[in-house]
């Protein structure tokens, strides 16, 4: 029986001349799932599988599938004679792109047997040369296969072996991802053995010595495994030292390791090979000496039994050197291998003659989790899910690990300056270019037509919406780290049916009472603006305060000066949540403070025409009445709208007042390390309400009802209430569920819907929206499309909350503000 | 809109004294003794007299505009400024009293009459009054005074109640004068629509038709013919090309089309000494850069309407061009102007226009021998400038990047420029000399160029040239 052991992903060539019987083996062994035949693509291409006419174009087609498996880590056969080296040198190169590993299988099925298949086929037209031709070809090449570059060759020449043959797929040397840790990830070590014990016992592991007193081994209590990032040796004082402990432990099992380009250099060196001994290996080289062949022999040993990186925790975490794209993650190959150990750098040196490294991180956009070292940076940061652990042992920095999944960094200090970096440590961090984390995001995190997995449904986004929030997004709005979030639009409640009205209380309780809400709580809507205020506890300039499309309401001095008064108010709000930050949705108010410009330009104006024309036409109607017959109907109504336009008027001066700047703040969206939208609006209310009692002058209460649906007292005297806020100039209510999130079955409800007075609406609708005719039309107003974006933002704004509380990186919480943004382009009835 | 009643009114009165004054109806063929109702696209329009005899004749217009109609329509999102809100449509003449006008007097404006054929070619004594008029009293005073309107024009104040909003953008007009009845009309059936130059309904090619016939006699002669062109026809750009063709043979030199919206320097005051427009020593001195450094794929970041995409597409050294702009409006209008769907396959592939954000990293704009930003970065918010240079230096990172930005020293030359003020109402700041070169060399320290500013435009001894220019070039090996 011939075993064929080939990885999980692979590009597999089968060999054979036709009638050799690759069709039947590759079902056999691989299923038809993975297998791309010639004959098929032939098929597809032209409709006839054995006209030859078309084979480039077949293969052209196979080729670029294989390639979007390959993409995918998918296993992938390509089942074709593949007798000629040409048609084997597209196969190798497609694994070479993907970084996949070349196999190839022979079938070396002898001529008759080939002939005698291919005559039993009807559709099989060409005669015996053909096959003899492969065949010679095939007998040609087979001792060439290894050397073109396929890295495993099995070949099969009997039919024994053929039909004995077992395939079995093996693990990808990379692919840990059935361990799952927890993990204690630690820096480039360069030799400091005593701070890599110090660390390790830091991290609560128990150290094991041989009789020499030699740390030869750790582990820990609790069953955490530790992974090296490599660039255990060179430059520091106890290269052996670090070695001979790390060695121990992945030789236990308490341990594992990916090796950095020092190892790999150092082992070039051992074994005999001529390498520049430069940056610190002389210093190795020499520890080394001193020590046995033997373990100098073991040393060898285990740096080759490293592999470029490894995949741990289903996928959710890769270690590597010097880090990983997405792309390069579980493949193989010597390019892999080579970003690995050394990173990407631009082909440029520095000033010092280091190579320019190009901050693939700042690129990243992987799923994963990667862990790397390789690059002396001060003091770890996140990059876009990555994280940097050299701290610079060596150069009297300090010795950092990476707790996981906890993400709690845990360092020790150096206990000298071992070795005087060529570059002055600490240099600017790690990833090189703005502090500002704009620079991380790339133009494909936001633009094109985009489909967005949340938590509450998946988002598509229309290319053309997204072209136009970039203009907003990228011309008016805040850095995007300060806008972790932007307000979803809120659907009116159905409409009124009721006399004279097109909005009333009593549509906003059927509505819930149909979604299976018992209990609502009823909110005054202020009259302002919409705000979301970032407030940071130490520094009020890490804050903002902005509007529904992300701008800022003031300029910088006049935010800090507001935030410096919403943090003091909050003390008791970072305590209680133990956050530095606190993230609030409400309303700003007046009104006028930022929309005077509409109110003047818009209301007043529509105000100033309206009781300027209507006067002087009732004028000129009194005297065409006088003279002509049927104008008398005309007058009456006339009169009555010049009654309106100055109802109109007194509408929208109640949104006018003062130049003094209030806040209402209604939820509390999140703080650190939470998202707060699945609590009930009670413990939200509850949180504003305190910051009212700290700071009254600075917070407006917002006025509420809690209402039980099943209780017609409670929602009679809810009711009253709106009649009665609405009646006083009020702008009207928002009702929204109690719990905050409800589900009902798959569809989540509506997270609010306002009910807005009658006299506001006239700002809305215009002076004379109240006439029965215009109400009757009016109330046609299509509600199905703003109901459906008010839900596709919100689950956007909480998916938001949630990656921002769990620390996710930048462009993962902007592409959903930047959704919400476009979908708010949408084209719908701004009334709503 | 038929069967509904709404009763918002745009009112206007036309009277006069000739006598006998009822003449007024008969040339208007409309009898002064009922109320008429005619039906309008912009809604129903009454037409009647609250005066006529012998001595004095007044005809009042009442256009019923139906503001519910107007908004309820499901493709809001065409036309979002009409449909947003409540608008004051329904009481401002504007537009659509024209339209009104147009139609239930067509007669009398193309100077018809059954029953007083001797009257179309006298002038009357006529006193025209629309109470609430969407426009300024400066502008109505400039379009109708030069038509022999005596002209008397008073602010609405926005809400008596607040006279610090100061004055509404209406008036209240009083037009008297000596002319035809048709040519009164056709006065008012041009220029309502051009005070009303925010909002438009004109939508189809007619309206050149329209213009040209109501304009005949003395359009082609008034001082504001340009404004009133361009005004009439607005937001329809290849609507002017063609009015331009179409009134070739009266009107010798023509209206620009549109692109002003976008020109940089348009809300700048004029220096008197200007010779050379500063927007094309601009481009020329941009030019010249770009040749000296041998560039021959370049990238236009923030290109705008493609001032200088013309510029770079007419000479051929340029092999490749990128246009790139965040806003999609002014792409097209570079494209339009660029006459690309015009062009052969070849010439086509030389220029690419595409949509970005220099906040943003984009792929597509690396690989360039250099990279203009011409009057860009003062339109990007301080605290994003960091990304911007992040896109440009570290991302494209083309070998030349060349950088316009006005000097604002030099503001003070500009005569009626505020203390402090800057020259386009979307700059975010406007630096002085030591600022640009700060931070030029900043940027060049951590990118890796080399940095040398200029100016551009006159130099002044005190306060330098009003644009300054910094070209970036990559060291050799930093």
């Amino acid at each position: 029986m011939t075993e064929i052991k080939i990885p999980e992903v692979a590009l597999v060539a089968l060999v054979g001349v036709s009638g050799s019987g690759k069709s039947t083996f590759a079902a056999k062994h691989f299923g038809a799932g993975n297998v791309l035949s010639g004959d098929h693509f032939r098929f597809l291409v032209s409709g006839d599988e054995n006209d030859q006419a078309v084979s480039a174009e077949a293969f052209d087609a196979l080729y670029y599938v294989a390639a979007k498996r390959l993409e995918a880590q998918r296993l992938t056969v390509v089942d074709a004679t593949n007798t000629q080296p040409h048609a084997r040198a597209a196969v190798l190169k497609l694994a070479k792109e993907h970084h996949v590993l070349p196999v190839a299988i022979v079938l070396d099925v002898d001529e008759d047997t080939c002939w005698e298949r291919t005559e039993a086929r009807p559709d099989r037209d060409f005669g015996r040369p053909v096959i003899k031709r492969q065949r010679r070809d095939l007998k040609r090449s087979l001792r060439f296969l290894a050397k073109e570059g396929f890295r495993r060759v099995f070949v099969l020449s009997t039919a024994e072996d053929i039909d004995g043959a077992h395939v079995t797929l093996e693990p990808l040397w990379t692919d840990k991802t059935h361990l799952t840790g927890p993990f204690d990830i630690i820096g480039d070590v360069h030799g400091c053995a005593e701070e890599l014990r110090t660390l390790l016992g830091e991290l609560g592991y128990v150290l094991r010595f041989d009789d020499e007193g030699r740390a030869v081994g750790a582990a820990h209590p609790e069953g955490r495994t530790a992974v090296f990032v490599g660039d255990l040796v060179d430059r520091g004082p106890d290269s052996p030292g670090a070695l001979r402990l790390a060695m121990g432990m992945v030789g236990e099992g308490t341990a594992l390791c990916v090796p950095g380009n020092h190892e790999d250099k150092l082992a070039r060196h051992l074994r005999g090979r001529k390498v520049t001994v430069a940056h610190g290996l002389a210093e190795t080289i020499e520890q080394l000496d001193r020590e046995t062949p033997e373990f100098r022999a073991e040393v060898v040993r285990f740096i080759d039994g490293l592999v470029s990186h490894v995949r741990l925790d289903g996928g959710r975490l890769v270690v590597a050197h010097a880090g990983i794209k997405e792309r390069l993650q579980g493949r193989a190959s010597a390019r892999v291998r080579a970003f690995c150990l050394y990173g990407e750098t631009t082909g440029e040196t520095d000033e010092f003659g280091l190579p320019v490294r190009h901050p693939w991180a700042r690129e990243y956009r992987g799923r994963a989790m990667v862990v790397y070292g390789h690059t002396p940076t001060p003091v770890p940061e996140w990059v876009n899910n990555t994280i940097c652990l050299d701290t610079g042992a060596v150069f009297g920095g300090r010795l950092t690990a990476l707790r996981y999944p906890e993400r709690e960094l845990v360092s020790v200090p150096a206990t000298a300056v071992h070795y005087e970096p060529v570059k002055p440590f600490p240099v600017h961090n790690t990833v090189d270019g703005p502090a500002d984390d704009g620079g991380m995001l790339g133009l494909g995190d936001v633009t094109g037509r985009r489909t967005i997995e949340t938590g509450y449904g998946r988002i598509t986004i229309p290319a053309e919406q997204n072209a136009a929030a970039l203009e907003v997004m990228s011309r008016f709005a805040l850095e995007p780290a300060r806008v972790p979030w932007l307000p979803p639009t809120m659907a009116p409640c159905s409409t009124s049916t009721r006399e004279g009205y097109l909005e009333h209380p009593a549509e906003a309780f059927a509505d819930y009472r149909g979604d299976g809400v018992v209990k609502v709580v009823c909110e005054e809507k202020h009259m302002g603006s919409r705000a979301v205020v970032r407030v940071h506890r130490d520094d009020p300039s890490k804050g903002a305060i902005y509007t529904r499309t992300g701008r800022s309401f003031f300029g910088p001095g006049e935010t800090s000066a507001l935030l410096t008064r919403v943090a003091s108010a909050a003390e008791g709000l970072f305590e209680e949540l133990r956050s530095d930050w606190l993230l609030l949705d409400g309303e700003l108010l007046p009104w006028s403070a930022k929309a005077m410009g509409l109110i003047r330009g818009q209301y007043a104006a529509v105000g100033a025409a309206a009781t300027g024309v209507l006067p002087a036409a009732v004028e000129v109607l009194r005297g065409i009445a006088d003279r002509a017959e049927g104008a008398g109907e005309l007058l009456a109504s006339l009169r009555e709208r010049r009654d309106n336009a100055f109802a109109y008027r007194d509408a929208y001066r109640a949104y006018v007042g003062g130049d003094e700047v209030t806040l209402a703040p209604f939820v509390v969206l999140a703080s650190e390390g939470a998202a707060h939208h699945a609590r009930d609006h009670g413990w939200h209310l509850s949180m504003a309400d305190r910051l009212v009692a700290a700071d009254p002058a600075l917070f407006t209460p917002t006025r509420r009802m809690t209402v039980s649906l099943d209780d017609e007292a409670q929602v009679e005297a809810a009711t009253d209430w709106w009649l009665d806020l609405t009646a006083a100039g009020g702008e009207g209510m928002v009702v929204k569920p109690w719990e905050g999130l409800v589900r009902n079955g798959r569809r989540i409800a509506q997270p609010g819907v306002k009910c807005r007075g009658r006299e506001y609406l006239r700002i809305i609708y215009g002076p004379d929206y109240t006439r029965p005719d215009n109400l009757e039309r009016l109330r046609d107003r299509h509600l199905g499309r703003k109901r459906g974006l008010a839900i596709r933002e919100n689950a956007l704004g909480m998916e938001a909350l949630d990656r921002l509380a769990a620390g996710e990186p930048l462009w993962r919480v902007h592409e959903l503000v930047f959704a919400i943004l476009a979908l708010e382009s949408e084209g719908v009835d701004p009334r709503l | 809109m038929v069967g509904t009643r709404h009763d918002d009114r745009v009112l206007l009165t036309i009277s006069t004294t000739h006598r006998p004054a009822t003449d007024l109806g008969y040339l208007l063929a409309k009898h002064p003794g009922r109320l008429q109702r005619f039906e309008t696209s912009a809604g129903p329009a009454y037409v009647g007299y609250p005066r006529a005899d012998d001595e004095r004749c007044t005809v009042a217009l009442v256009l019923d505009v139906d503001p519910v109609g107007l908004a309820r329509g499901r493709n809001i999102a065409e036309d979002f400024t009409l449909g947003q809100y409540v608008n004051d449509r329904p009481y401002a003449a504007s537009s659509l009293l024209s339209v009104a006008l147009g139609k239930v007097f067509r007669s009398a404006l193309g100077g018809r009459s059954k029953d007083r054929p001797e009257l179309t070619g006298t002038p009357l004594p006529l006193e025209v009054r629309v109470p609430v008029l969407r426009g300024t009293p400066e502008l109505c005073e400039r379009l109708f005074a030069p038509l022999g309107w005596a002209v008397e024009a008073k602010p609405l104040p926005l809400d008596p109640d607040r006279p610090e909003w100061g004055d509404a953008p209406y008036a209240d007009l009083t037009l008297t004068g000596e002319l035809t009845l048709s040519a009164a009309l056709s006065h008012l059936y041009v220029l309502l629509p051009v005070l009303d130059n925010a909002k438009h309904y004109w939508i189809s090619t007619d309206e050149v038709d329209k213009l040209v016939r109501a304009g005949a006699g003395w359009l082609a002669t008034h001082p504001a013919r340009d404004l009133i062109t361009r005004r009439y026809l607005k937001r329809k750009g290849s609507l002017v090309h063609e009015a331009k063709a179409r009134l070739a043979e009266e009107i010798e030199s023509l209206v620009d089309d549109g692109a002003h919206v976008l020109d940089e320097d348009a809300e700048l005051p004029v220096a008197a000494e200007q010779k050379t427009p500063l927007a094309a020593r601009r481009r020329e001195a941009i030019l010249a850069v770009l040749k000296e450094k041998g560039a021959v794929k370049v990238a236009d970041l923030g290109c705008g309407g493609g001032a200088l995409l013309l510029d770079l597409f007419a000479d051929h050294a340029f092999r490749e061009i990128l246009g790139a702009d965040v806003s999609t409006r002014a792409l097209e209008i570079a494209e339009r102007r660029l006459k690309l769907e015009r062009r052969g396959d070849l010439e086509r592939e030389r220029i690419t226009l595409v949509q970005t954000a220099l906040t943003y990293t984009d792929d597509r704009l690396k690989g360039f021998d250099a990279a203009v930003l011409m009057e860009v970065v003062e339109h990007v918010d301080p605290p994003r400038l960091p990304a911007l240079a992040h896109a440009v230096f570290g991302h494209a990172a083309p070998s030349t990047v060349v950088m316009t930005t006005p000097n604002a020293e030099y503001n003070v030359r500009y005569e009626g420029m505020a203390d402090g003020a800057v020259r386009h109402h979307d700059h975010r700041f406007e630096w002085d000399r030591a600022a640009f070169a700060a931070w030029c060399a900043e940027q060049g320290a951590r990118y890796g160029y080399d940095v040398a500013i200029t100016g551009i435009g006159d130099e002044d001894g005190e306060v330098g040239s009003p644009t300054q220019m910094a070209v970036f070039s990559k060291g050799a090996a930093a």
